[in-house]
């Protein structure tokens, strides 16, 4: 194999599996380490850079960090990095005078059509460079699916007026009870681009018999929605969830605060299926919801104008050699008895309101196509971001496509190519303080994962608004931070010192260093002082060692960068330097003028 | 040395011996040596052997003197038998416990000052017993404990880090043992694992003497221009003369070897021990052919290594005596003494 590049930015940032796999790429170490010393406003705002609201997605983020942590190769469960992001919004001091302030107009005019997290983030990034941001919202709130969908005791509106309301204070005119009916209409009206963040409003029907025989049979969104705006207050005794999803993990849970006493969620397939995260199945299964596997529903059961039950067919599946499920063959019937039904089983874009001749085209789901890149639609000046780009994911992605799309924006008002953008760009800077002191944490701490206090069991259902999650005490949060392995901290080798000693071989606890000949990459994993078996992870590879010609090489996949190879070296070849991935936003593309990155800033 | 003590986390792939261990299991505390230490690298070399030899941890005891290569013992197996004995007595106080003992696996670790200074006296009477033990010397040249003067196995020319080349002959450590009849002598280097770990195998498993002198390069006295013991001096000196594949009890020899070089040799418990000869016309069953070669290449300026003479038949030290083969520390206590009466007529005889 050929030497690895560190220089390339994207090699460090796939070490830290966390940051890399956060679709805004959140620098979790750094955050969790600036807790640890009890900076909780600093550690705010290393977070809102990347994610923008952290209070809100330290509670309710879909979190593709934890699964991707390192922590869990190498012992069971991830650090619990949302809910330390949680941590750091709940105990900030006043950062008002750190946030972003909008800017002297520079006479450019976007429109952002939906105030949800896509848009604001747009607004976000581009009201300090000066836009005149207009933001037009069909409800009378902002917030999108945050307000609407996600029940008020997993996500309190306050956390969500305040960090919405750190962007509305930039100066952004907010036109509420504003639905736009008609894209041409929008587009006569001048503005120098406009960005869509609609989101996917519409949930997936249910075409079975007695679909429409019962007013008992609800839409899972529309009706989070008619909760969340207090349209809707009670539902039956006994309610049936059809899917199992995170909408309907939301639906079970807001069933039992509105008078229902035996919800039942009925899942299609086995449980390893389920769509739902594993944590809002914990938490929706605590309140005693109980979850029907291998049911497929059939039809609705009326009698006299009355919902009375549902039909389900009983499925069995067979797995063939590769772990895979068939089709499933129906094994007999079942009716459940009920008073309501609710119905989750997906989402849908729509777009009713954007003409067809405008130059917008559509694929065959009617989805926009959108450049996944630059967020632009094939009609220049239009963006889309969040869930009406590419369809139904969730709050950390409209993040990220909301940064993208005010990049693109910028650069297309500014009459820039919107495909020239700034590179991402990387810092390495070594953390060693003395002989054997680090500037972080590298002790590996054994301490198992601390777990979520919530409100008592019986309190919780007595108002629809009750927080579950009371967030780590301040003991919690002092073990939880000790768990994080800091893998921006980098072991960083000069082979050009090596003098191959084997001292770092032997020292790593977790056998992840070997000297051999060098070779092609599947013959460097076979050989390694434990076989790399972990494709998704990359081998380190040295140039060749001065004394043997032979090459150092690191199985990325398990360090626990505690910089015990650092400190056994002699000679200096091995270092510990934190890697800070440098990510381009809109700013940096308005203020970098001859500079080539980002400033990470 | 580091301030953490290595975390206890592990890879979960880890090879696993055929007692359910991994290598971590066969570790010790961390290391206070240098970082960079030959020794260091040699105290895991042991630990692979004794891993891949599944050898129970209460089955091994661990000897060593004074010295930084007596430090290494609490650098491995932890859960072992252990004796830090005083400077250079090391192979009297392992006679001692395997006198009483036989049934234990014994390792010494000593140097060159331990060995071939102080010790040198110990050291010959070790070998002239042919005590069943294996015999490790961390060999760099100089007293990294008392900073860095010259040992007498330093080689004639070779400069210290400050003041005058040494101009004495060295003791050459695998010489001495050739001399004196050890029935196992190999030379390695700690630099390079994949020929001492079977040596360290072969070694352990061997019935009687068996010396492994390995290079051990002091990183902090003895790596500089002009050493002899250096890393660099030693990789680009050393030759291997005869590589050994360890093959354990009942398996098959199933590695390819080129016509006329492997020569298969048996060992007491069945496994056997495969020499590879990189030079054809080397023997190693052969005492005096060994001590004309080594020699001859020691003038040469060349390092050899590998396993360098081996002799399977001299009995050890219990044949030689007639001893029981059940430990004495596990004989009842009237099986130990002839009883008081007895005792008293042999007194008698020399009134």
């Amino acid at each position: 194999m050929k030497p690895t590049d560190t220089s390339n930015p994207g090699y460090f940032h796939k070490v830290v599996d966390c940051q890399f796999a956060c679709p805004a790429h959140t620098d979790v170490p750094e955050y969790i380490r600036l807790i640890a010393q009890g900076r909780f406003g600093d550690a705010y705002i290393e977070n809102r850079k990347s994610n923008v609201f952290p209070g809100i997605l330290g509670r309710v983020c879909d979190r593709p960090c934890e699964p991707a942590c390192r922590r869990r190769r190498v012992e069971e469960r991830p650090v619990a990095i949302c809910r330390l992001k949680r941590v750091a919004a709940d105990h900030k001091n006043d950062i008002v005078d750190r946030l972003p302030k909008g800017g002297p107009s520079n006479g450019k005019k976007v429109a952002l059509i939906g105030a949800g997290c896509a848009s604001l983030t747009v607004a976000n990034d581009l009201r300090p460079l000066g836009y005149d941001v207009t933001i037009f919202e069909a409800h009378a709130t902002m917030g999108g699916l945050m307000r609407s969908n996600i029940p008020q005791f997993r996500l309190p509106p306050k956390v969500l007026d305040e960090e919405i309301g750190y962007i509305v204070d930039m100066g952004v005119e907010v036109k509420l009870n504003h639905r736009i009916d008609s894209m041409r209409t929008l587009l006569d009206e001048g503005f120098d681009a406009v960005f869509v963040g609609t989101g996917a409003p519409r949930g997936k029907n249910l075409e079975i018999p007695g679909r429409y025989d019962s007013k008992n049979i609800h839409i899972g969104i529309d009706w989070l929605e008619s909760v969340a705006f207090e349209h809707q207050n009670s539902i039956g005794k006994r309610v049936l969830i059809i899917g199992v999803g995170n909408t309907a993990m939301d639906c079970c849970r807001t069933s039992l605060r509105l008078g229902a006493n035996d919800v039942k969620v009925m899942a299609r397939k086995p449980r390893e299926y389920f769509k739902a995260s594993a944590w809002e199945l914990e938490d929706a299964e605590e309140e005693n919801v109980e979850i029907l596997v291998n049911h497929s529903p059939k039809d609705f059961v009326i009698e006299k104008g009355k919902l009375v039950g549902m039909t389900f067919e009983l499925i069995e599946y067979k797995t063939d050699d590769k772990g895979r499920i068939d089709r499933g063959t129906v094994t007999g019937e079942k009716v459940i008895p009920c008073d309501d039904v609710i119905l989750a089983i997906g989402q849908d874009n729509a777009f009713p309101w954007i003409e067809r001749d405008l130059g917008i085209e559509f694929n065959e789901w009617e989805c926009p196509i959108v450049d996944e890149t630059t967020m632009m639609c094939s009609r220049d000046g239009i963006f889309f971001g969040g869930d009406s780009a590419f369809g139904p994911k969730n709050i950390i992605w409209a993040v990220a496509h909301g940064h993208e799309a005010a990049i693109s924006m910028h650069k297309y008002c500014q009459g820039e190519n919107l495909t020239d953008r700034l590179p991402f760009g990387v810092n390495l800077s070594s953390q060693k303080m003395g002989m054997h002191e680090w500037s972080y944490s590298n002790d590996y701490d054994p301490t198992a994962r601390r777990l979520m206090p919530h409100v008592d069991l019986k309190q919780r259902f007595k108002k629809l608004d009750i927080e579950v999650e009371l967030g780590f005490t301040l003991e919690q949060t002092l073990q939880e931070v000790e768990r994080c392995l800091n893998c921006d901290i980098q072991t960083v080798f000069a082979a050009e010192l090596c003098i191959e000693c084997d001292a770092c071989l032997d020292i790593c606890p977790v056998s992840c260093l070997t000297i051999t000949e060098n070779g092609d990459e599947a013959d460097l994993r076979a050989r390694l002082a434990v076989p790399a078996l972990n494709l998704a992870q990359d081998l380190y590879v040295s140039a060749g060692l001065p004394q043997t010609a032979r090459v150092m090489v690191k199985d990325e996949d398990l360090c626990v960068h505690c910089g015990l190879c650092a400190e056994r070296c002699p000679t200096g070849a091995w270092d510990m330097q934190k890697s800070h991935v440098l990510i381009p936003y809109a700013v940096d593309e308005a203020t970098c003028g001859k500079r080539k990155t980002a400033t990470g800033s | 040395m580091s301030y953490i003590a290595k975390p206890k986390v592990a890879h979960p792939n880890l090879p696993r011996n055929k007692l359910g261990l991994t290598a971590r299991d066969y570790e010790g505390t961390v290391s206070t040596l240098c970082a960079g230490c030959g020794h260091d690298s040699v105290t895991a070399a042991i630990i692979q052997a004794v891993f891949q030899l599944n050898i129970e941890p209460h089955m091994l005891a661990k000897m060593s003197g004074i010295g930084c290569s007596s430090k290494t013992p609490a650098y491995f197996v932890s859960s072992s038998h252990g004796f830090n004995s005083v400077h250079g007595r090391m192979p009297s106080v392992t006679t001692g416990a395997n006198a009483a003992n036989r049934s234990l696996t014994y390792i010494g670790v000593s140097g060159d000052g331990d060995s071939l200074s102080i010790g040198a006296g110990q050291f010959v009477h070790a070998i002239r017993r042919n005590l069943n033990m294996c015999y490790i010397i961390e060999n760099n040249g100089v007293y990294g404990l008392t900073k860095g003067q010259f040992s007498a196995s330093a080689d004639v020319g070779s400069k210290p880090k400050k003041g005058e080349p040494n101009e004495m002959e060295p003791i050459d450590p695998v010489s001495v043992a050739l001399a004196l009849g050890a029935t196992y002598v190999a030379r390695s280097f700690s630099g390079d694992r994949e020929q001492l770990v079977p040596l360290i195998k072969g070694a352990l498993t061997h019935k009687g003497f068996a010396l492994v002198d390995v290079i051990s390069p002091c990183v902090t006295f003895n790596d500089h221009e002009g050493s002899t013991k250096s890393y660099k001096h030693t990789r680009q000196f050393y030759h291997h003369v005869v590589d050994a594949d360890f093959v354990p009890p009942a398996a098959e020899i199933k590695a390819a070897y080129e016509e006329g070089s492997a020569m298969p040799v048996e060992l007491h418990d069945g496994s056997k021990i495969v020499l590879r000869k990189v030079d054809k016309a080397y023997d190693p069953t052969s005492r005096a052919a060994a001590f004309s070669y080594l020699r001859d290449r020691v003038n040469a300026g060349e390092i050899i290594t590998g396993l360098l003479y081996i002799d399977g038949l001299r009995k050890e030290m219990h044949e030689v005596m007639g001893n029981t083969t059940t430990p004495l520390c596990q004989l009842p206590l009237d099986g130990l003494h002839p009883g008081a009466a007895e005792l008293k007529k042999i007194i008698s005889r020399y009134r």
